[in-house]
């Protein structure tokens, strides 16, 4: 190895380290952006150096090159744009995007590269399989998530029948590619099944089971990255991917415990309709209380301590601002507040928590499941705006559709108020249990309007 | 297995060993730019889109590597201006 060459791996070396820093960085809030930036420069650092080792190789002719400056100026610019654009609510759907687009890279080197050795041809047909797989799924993830493909559960007729025949595809051009030298073919032919079986496999997922599909996409994603670094031959490609794969893959178990619902009926599809259907109120619960804003932001005011819990619907009205600003309108009256949220409130893990910074909600403020538990049983009003399941008492008990299901214990505080639309169901299709416990009192609208009624109540009738 | 490929398997289930124990300490809170800033490392397949370039001399492999490139620029630039977008937005009290 030549002195070069050997410098080259030592720098590598630290922009890895960089990346492992980076993250963890991120265990604290306080420390997270430097962290970020810590991986960035260790980005910037790799692609500089790998400059250098195109530049004094000399190997990459003049077409290549204007190929690879083209590509990466045009591919920079509109990574530039979307991510400067794009509203926190709109998150889950451009991360999707950036996630389809790193598997697709990844795919396509193995496509690009002519495999010298049987390791290369193993790695590169996984590489391929995965990144392609996770292109396609990630883009229609994507596409649910953002509304130009309905978040409905779609079956597809003969689904698994055409994802088995598709894995029998994969699998024979699999072995074409390593026992037969099928090369470049036989390469194409893998990524064409896995593309399709990528948008078969997420087109039955439904809105409620997207935060675990993209946390698995993501995992996805780390692997093929991986593997084409296997193909390349290439140590920075092999930790960066194996780090990501990771960290999907950490998210993908916390979320579906936090689901409570096991991964492989997850991937099976058909939950979760993207959106509650709206029910007429009154409908579905026997006994339930209803309160006016008036009298609900009268109670909230003179609390001692108050608990939001936050859930799809006020993330769906967009109300977080609206949230925000009644906590901080509270917290001037010198009542205690913080903010419940339940690992899955939001559509990708954590979305919540940047929806509700981006509202300047303080983050000493924001609460885990793990953190808010024990407070409920001294919290005056637990005010519950657009979460259902995730607060439903059923799910202590054995033999229903939420049962085991981790859940924040609202219904422990002193008393609720619930801001909800209707009592239509949550994805897991029962009762709440929580809307008629006598301590319960229901706040019957949109998160946004019901939570402007309650800092006009505020302001009036509170002084 | 050469030599090569046991110690790509060796960095690879170590890297996988050391973001389980880096990663799992990340609190809720901080998940989604945790996701997106690990999507931005993935980023680093840039590094192996240019490895590739070295090796492209056909019409085919030009388009291939263009699409390539663009994808893999995309996905690094974005990947961290978003992630530093959500993390500023993260305030204290004070």
């Amino acid at each position: 190895m030549s002195a070069f060459d050997t410098i080259v791996h030592l720098v590598y070396l630290a922009c890895a380290t960089a990346f492992v820093i980076g993250l963890h960085l991120m265990n604290a809030p306080a420390t997270a952006r430097r962290g970020n930036q810590v991986s960035a420069a260790g980005m910037g650092l790799a692609i500089v150096t790998t400059v250098v080792v195109l530049a004094e190789g000399g190997r990459i002719n003049a077409y290549a090159a204007w190929a690879l400056g083209l590509g990466t100026a045009g591919g920079a610019v509109a990574g530039l744009v979307a991510a400067r654009r794009v509203r926190m609510t709109a998150m889950p759907q451009l991360v999707s995007l950036f996630n389809a687009v790193g598997g697709g890279a990844a795919a396509l080197i193995a496509l690009g590269e002519h495999p010298a050795s049987t390791q290369a041809e193993v790695t590169g047909v996984l590489d391929v399989l995965i990144g392609a797989l996770t292109f396609s799924g990630s883009l229609i993830a994507s596409g649910k998530l953002a509304g130009r493909v309905p978040g409905r559960p779609i079956v597809v007729r003969y689904g698994r029948l055409i994802s088995f025949g598709l894995a029998v595809v994969a699998a024979v051009m699999a072995v074409l590619v390593v026992g037969f030298d099928g090369g470049a073919p036989a390469l194409w032919g893998a990524a064409a099944a896995a593309l399709a079986a990528g948008v078969l496999l997420t087109l039955p997922i439904g809105g409620a089971d997207m935060p675990v599909v993209i946390s698995l996409l993501n995992a996805c994603t780390g692997t093929a990255v991986a593997m084409a670094g296997f193909v390349l031959g290439s140590t920075p490609l092999i930790i960066a991917g194996a780090l990501v794969g990771a960290a999907g893959a950490i998210l993908t178990k916390l979320m579906a415990d936090a689901m409570n619902r096991p991964i492989g009926a997850i991937i099976a599809g058909g939950y979760g309709t993207g959106d509650a259907v709206a029910v007429a109120a009154g409908s579905g619960s026997s006994s339930v209380r209803e309160i006016t804003a008036d009298d609900a932001a009268i109670q909230l005011a003179y609390a001692g301590r108050v608990v939001i819990v936050p859930g799809y619907g006020l993330a769906a009205a967009q109300a977080q601002h609206e949230a925000v600003a009644l906590a901080q309108a509270l917290t001037e009256r010198g009542v205690e507040v913080s903010y419940a949220i339940h690992p899955v409130a939001g559509r990708m893990p954590g979305h919540m928590n940047v929806l509700l910074a981006e509202a300047n909600a303080p983050y000493e403020q924001l609460a885990d499941l793990e953190e808010s538990n024990p407070g409920f049983p001294r919290t005056d009003v637990a005010l519950v705006i657009g979460a259902n399941d995730v607060t439903n008492p059923a799910a202590r008990r054995p033999g229903n559709p939420v049962s085991g299901m981790p859940i924040l214990d609202v219904d422990r505080a002193k008393s609720v108020i619930v801001i909800k639309r209707s009592l239509g169901h949550g994805y897991a299709g029962i009762d709440n249990e929580l809307y008629g416990d006598p301590r319960t009192a229901m706040l019957f609208a949109d998160a946004k309007a019901g939570l402007g009624a309650l800092l006009a109540g505020l302001s009036a009738y509170a002084k | 297995m050469s030599p090569l490929l046991l110690a790509d398997l060796t960095v690879f289930t170590l890297g996988l060993l050391v973001g389980f124990e880096v990663i799992s300490k990340v609190p809720a809170t901080l998940h989604t730019p945790l996701m997106s800033g690990a999507n931005a490392i993935h980023g680093v397949v840039l590094v192996g889109v240019m490895l590739l370039a070295a090796t492209i001399s056909t019409p085919a492999g030009y388009a291939l590597l263009t699409v390539a490139a663009f994808f893999a620029a995309m996905n690094v630039a974005g990947g961290y201006v978003v992630t530093d977008r959500m993390l500023a937005m993260f305030r204290s009290r004070s």
